[in-house]
């Protein structure tokens, strides 16, 4: 049990330190990295803190405490899955509308030039 | 050859204000273009600007403060103006105040000159109340570029053409004022704080309560303290 926990603390701070590197890079915005930072820091708590591992994983009738940990990564990764789903649907959005404000430009230009004439 | 300035007006619903401010703009500054640069507003505030004979960059979407100065600074850039003139359309700054900011700039001293409400020829202007957050802001921000800097969340600045170049290509987006003091410091441009009266706010009302003021002081210290690690 505890060298998976060793395992689990060291993959969570390689994670948040790859990911404060990607936003030194300017590869990455902040307001999409803060909740892959913060879901690093809390499962890291779980993995430096036997205490707090197993008083919780009791609180979840969980028998096998590591297990308690996977199942935070999971939902953590579901939250992060959902919050890109929506940036991805306003993204989207915008793309209609700069993609149609070009088509109207470009009647106007064209209409511009054939007045010209 | 002579000096030739943009003012860029960031606008995001400002109709009932757009058009008392070009005209304090017109007044004070005679030989200067005029830019409004409209976010996607819901009012007329592009109409507006548009009637008064303005140039007007609208916007096809609403992008934040961040990005619609960084539009004006892309004009800017494109038409290869000396100096540019950051104003906002609600009123607050005044025309007649862009004379002291522009000294600095044009005399070589300094990159970029803000305008501060809290100062008066190099101490703070009495009975102007800062909000903790301000205050506390302020002192972080006058720590990391070593000089004293009141009022780092105004928008009431003007800068030289190589801060026109910077900008037009990198601007922050979240909190653009504070943030863009600590950016353009890192990239070695020197900045300045002269005092500048402003006015209250004519239309709508300022509602930061206390907590929101802390929120938003801890959002802008991440952000900066983000900036001060990002690669140059």
């Amino acid at each position: 049990m505890d060298l998976v926990l060793i395992l689990s603390a060291g993959v969570n701070v390689a994670i948040f330190l790859f990911i404060l590197e990607l936003i030194r890079r300017n590869r990455l915005k902040e307001k999409y990295a803060l909740l892959w930072l913060f879901s690093a820091v809390v499962l890291l708590l779980f993995s430096a803190s036997r205490e707090l591992l197993h008083s919780v994983a009791t609180l979840f009738g969980i028998k096998y405490p590591p297990s308690l940990i996977f199942l935070l990564g999971f939902f953590f990764l579901l939250v992060i899955n959902v919050h890109f789903s929506t940036v991805i649907s306003k993204l989207s959005d915008r793309n209609k509308t700069l993609a149609q404000e070009i088509a109207l430009l470009r009647e106007k230009l064209g209409r511009c030039r054939l007045d010209e004439e | 050859m002579k000096s030739t300035m943009l003012i860029v007006i960031p606008a995001y619903n400002e109709e009932e204000s757009i058009g008392a401010v070009i005209e304090d703009l017109r007044v004070h500054c005679p030989d200067a273009e005029i830019a409004v640069v409209n976010d996607g507003s819901s009012d007329r505030t592009a109409a507006v600007a548009r009637s008064l004979g303005v140039t007007v960059l609208d916007l096809p979407v609403n992008l934040g403060i961040g990005a619609a100065v960084q539009t004006g600074y892309r004009y800017a850039h494109e038409r290869r103006h000396d100096v540019a003139v950051q104003f906002d359309g609600d009123g607050q700054h005044r025309a007649d105040q862009i004379g002291n900011l522009l000294q600095p700039v044009s005399e070589g001293k300094a990159d970029m000159v803000i305008g501060s409400r809290f100062l008066e020829k190099g101490r703070y202007r009495a009975g102007a109340a800062r909000s903790f957050g301000i205050k506390v802001l302020s002192g972080v921000i006058s720590l990391i570029v070593r000089r004293r800097i009141t009022d780092p969340t105004s928008g009431f600045r003007v800068v030289n053409r190589d801060i026109i170049r910077f900008c037009s290509e990198r601007y922050p987006d979240d909190y653009p004022e504070p943030e863009a003091i600590v950016v353009l410091h890192r990239a070695g441009f020197r900045i300045a704080e002269v005092p500048a009266l402003m006015d209250q706010r004519q239309f709508g009302s300022s509602s930061i309560t206390f907590v929101r003021g802390i929120y938003y002081m801890i959002k802008v210290l991440l952000a900066v303290m983000i900036d001060l690690i990002r690669k140059q």
